[in-house]
């Protein structure tokens, strides 16, 4: 079986496990009761994701948070596609978080679309399938005999056509068809799903309309700052608020106790006024004693010289084994060896995390920019002491996540201070540097590399020891280090171990969790590996990756299936290396400061070559980067699909700059005017080819 | 303090305190929410907007110094002639990603577009340098101030 196929088996069961993971109903039951519920007001309402306009046009639901990945626009193209509209003709509009109603609502992993791709489609088949069955039914002609095209129906045989929109009220009549009678279309007839399509959102944000949480403004609306410990984790001994308390505009202090994400409970002081900046003055006015029980022994230090005594002795936990790496290593006519080590990172959104919230009867209602909606709702209902079924969560548009919004820390801080003040809606703003404070960081780590090259200059063995953190011994969110590790997956002998430290700096998924730092570390020292042997990186990821073969990932225990690593496909690998060898025309002997990267993550083969050249004032300067990609997929929206490298690109170099580094001193993180200094913003980078998969 | 402010053409009173940056008095008290909050200390430039045609940071602009300055902010600055041509390019080359800094950065391009109408390449560089985009929409960013400024990009989208 190739691994197109594995994956479009994997793709299908993972549509099953999800659902089977959010509820007890599976998913295509759910699917057609959600389809089944239509709201008496709106006739021309299908599905829960179709509504007919009496004009011919067509509001779809989006049912994922938009963070700027694109899914607002691409999800429905999905659904436009399948119920054979114009795109010009849709406009979208943003679902409640619902799972009951949408299944999954998440914006992680990379699985939106894979997840979605099936379920989408069908959801405009459905909405286009009941319409054909109004019309069969109006003009006495059967099913077979009609087509649809551009918001209308047709029947050739009697040349007869009609506006979706005339037919949508007897359409919404109908009974939701069972998924299995869909019939989809002909990928090669797709004339939505891989065109350029903008963003729904686009002409809103250029005109300034209020679109993200914290434009979200409500009638008789409070405002809240928030002050928390400069250690993380410290506990809120006493206070004073008084002179807060006396400033005009101030209302209130609320004090809040180890709320925020479990494994991350922060205690601190909302301070409530009439304005936010009122609100986030009056903090100076506090007096507050923290106890930091010990956290403030954590520094980049301790951790270094952790690191140092690990890299010492055996890694704590073994990872993966294969071969005999110790003897390989020890037969080995020269072994290479490096250790690398990177800083912990912010998210640092741009629009620092807020949420809203209006406590009143006994229910919450919830305005928040959350990537993962479902878990924040369950923790409020949780730490509140609620029924799920008191909280309404509506999700607005969010001004950047990278992972920071998959924790729903400021819903829990938002909703405990609207439950204090029943009636009021309160609006919680972190100031920028509660932003960084409160982080959940990318987690910092060393690696001690190990190669054996044999006399041939072959690489023969590999040895990693990760030095990461976590707790109990295991590592925490994106710290970890896969079994499956390019190359320890494609070598006779390879070692893989970690030892995994504890600290007070609570972990976050960043972009790419755990590849962001491993594709830069890995792809670094085989660099140093190559040069070792004469030889340029790409000629030795070829010869590492050798014949096309798919190899298998092993299961993570206690993970579900469509979070599982999948298969790895060393022809495809190949592929992008090649790819990107031939646009950049690496060449035998390619230019000083021509660097090449390759990485294999969430589904994507990818491999890139850069051109830097430093300059007489010591900065680095990236002249041109090509990217050669290979995501097994349909690229969906090409337009997007060039923001999503441009940017990733323009991150990663952030990230290797370490303009989000966030130095960690006395178990502090030092946040004093910080600037987020990205990537200069002189790197052009032109993208120069957008490789759609060759087939497996 | 009461305090009469000129924006989008428009004369507004409030009745804020003087020290309270023009940030949240537009955001706050005049409902412009369009200029953003980023880190308050100008250096993201998502707060900008223009006072009396030059781009200022207005989480640090405090109200007592606007006096009559006339100010424009994303929401009104569609209705100058600069200012649509910039919108229009923003929309027809889809720059945003998340768009959260989006609004300050149409206001630096319409700012240095009103004061160069032809600016090089680096010239936009530097003119755009204090306005983060930690989505990295800069390519587009630039062709668009390209776009409206009637040069015929050089590079830009070649999907």
């Amino acid at each position: 079986m190739s691994d197109q196929a594995l994956l479009a088996g994997n793709r299908r069961f993972a549509l099953k496990a999800m659902l089977a993971a959010g509820g007890a109903a599976a998913f295509d039951i759910e699917f057609a009761a959600a389809q089944g519920k239509r709201a008496a007001t709106a006739a021309s309402k299908l599905t829960a994701y179709v509504q007919i306009n009496a004009d011919n046009s067509v509001t779809i639901t989006s049912k994922n948070p938009e963070i700027g990945q694109g899914v607002k626009a691409m999800l429905p193209m999905l659904i436009a596609e399948e119920l054979d509209v114009a795109w010009s003709a849709v406009r979208v509009e943003q679902a409640v978080a619902d799972q009951a109603k949408f299944g999954e609502q998440f914006a992680g992993g990379s699985m939106s679309t894979p997840m979605n791709w099936m379920p989408m489609l069908q959801a405009g088949a459905t909405a286009r399938a009941m319409i054909v069955t109004a019309a069969a039914k109006q003009w006495a002609a059967p099913v077979a005999e009609l087509s649809t095209a551009n918001g209308e129906v047709i029947h050739a045989a009697s040349g007869r056509r009609a506006p979706y929109a005339a037919l949508a009220q007897a359409a919404a009549k109908e009974p939701v068809p069972a998924v299995e009678t869909l019939k989809l279309k002909d990928p090669a007839k797709f004339s939505i799903i891989g065109r350029p399509v903008p963003g729904p959102d686009t002409p809103a944000i250029v005109a300034g309309k209020p679109l993200f949480g914290i434009d979200t403004q409500l009638p008789g609306m409070v405002h809240a700052a928030l002050l928390t410990a400069p250690v993380r984790g410290a506990v809120l001994r006493s206070h004073d608020a008084s002179k807060a308390l006396a400033l005009p505009g101030v209302r209130k202090v609320v004090v809040l106790r180890q709320l925020g994400e479990e494994d991350g409970p922060v205690d601190g002081l909302a301070i409530i006024a009439d304005s936010w900046w009122t609100a986030n003055e009056a903090r100076k006015s506090l007096s507050v004693q923290w106890d930091n029980q010990g956290r403030e022994k954590h520094s980049d230090a301790s951790f270094a010289a952790a690191a140092k005594a690990a890299f010492a002795g055996k890694p704590a936990a073994a990872v993966h084994a294969a071969g005999d790496t110790s003897a390989a290593l020890t037969g080995a006519a020269k072994v290479v060896k490096a250790q690398y080590g990177y800083p912990f990172i912010a998210h640092a959104t741009l629009e620092p995390q807020n949420c809203t919230a209006l406590f009143k009867d006994g229910k919450l209602e919830i305005w928040a920019p959350s990537q993962m909606p479902d878990e924040g709702l369950k923790l409020v209902a949780k730490t509140l002491g609620l029924a799920t079924s008191a909280i309404t969560i509506n999700l607005t548009r969010i001004g950047g996540g990278f992972g920071r919004r998959l924790q729903n820390d400021y819903m829990v801080f938002a909703a405990a201070i609207a439950r204090d003040m029943p009636g009021t809606p309160v609006k919680l703003i972190y100031d920028r540097e509660e932003d960084f404070k409160l982080d959940f960081f990318r987690a910092g780590g060393f690696h001690q590399f190990e190669a054996g090259l044999d006399a041939a200059g072959k690489m023969v063995a590999f040895r990693d020891h990760l030095v990461t953190f976590g707790a109990g011994g295991k590592p925490g969110r994106g710290a970890e280090l896969p079994a499956d590790l390019f190359p320890a997956n494609v070598l006779a002998n390879a070692d893989l171990g970690m030892t995994v430290l504890e600290s007070n700096i609570p972990l976050g998924w960043l972009r790419a969790p755990a590849s962001n730092t491993l594709a830069f570390s890995t792809q670094g020292f085989l660099d140093e590996v190559a040069s070792a042997t004469g030889k340029t990186l790409p000629v030795l990821l070829l010869e590492l990756l050798g014949d096309a073969r798919v190899i298998m990932a092993p299961k993570i225990p206690g993970v579900p299936d469509y979070f599982q690593p999948p298969p790895f496909n060393t022809g495809r690998a190949a592929g992008v290396v090649r790819e990107a060898m031939k646009i950049a025309q690496w060449g035998d002997n390619p230019a000083k400061g021509r660097g090449f990267g390759f990485y294999f993550s969430h589904l994507g083969y990818f491999a890139v070559v850069a051109d830097c050249t430093t300059g007489a004032d010591g900065m680095i300067r990236v002249s041109k980067i090509w990217v050669a990609g290979d995501i097994g997929s349909t690229v969906i929206n090409p337009l997007n699909a060039e923001q999503q490298i441009r940017g990733s690109m323009i991150d990663g170099m952030g990230h290797v700059i370490s303009g989000l580094k966030v130095p960690i001193t006395g178990g502090q993180v030092q946040v004093a005017t910080r600037r987020p200094a990205l990537a200069n913003r002189r790197c052009l980078l032109r993208l120069q080819r957008l490789q759609t998969p060759s087939a497996a | 303090m009461k305090t009469v402010l000129k924006v989008n053409g428009q004369s507004r009173e409030v009745d804020v305190p003087a020290d309270k940056p023009l940030l949240w008095v537009l955001r706050e008290d005049l409902g412009y929410v369009g200029p953003k909050f980023g880190c308050g200390q100008g250096l993201c430039g998502a707060c900008t907007v223009l006072m009396d045609g030059q781009a200022i940071r207005a989480c640090l602009t405090t109200l007592d110094t606007v006096g009559t300055a006339a100010i424009t902010t994303i929401e009104g600055v569609a209705a100058t002639p600069v200012g649509e041509k910039v919108s229009a390019a923003w929309i027809d080359l889809d720059v945003p990603q998340c768009g959260y800094c989006q609004a300050g950065q149409i206001m630096s391009a319409v700012a240095l577009l009103e004061t160069n109408p032809t600016p090089k390449d680096d010239e936009i560089d530097a003119a755009m340098a204090g306005n983060l985009c930690r989505c990295g929409t800069y390519h587009r960013i630039r062709d668009a101030i390209v776009k409206a400024s009637g040069r015929k990009a050089a590079g830009g989208a070649n999907v």
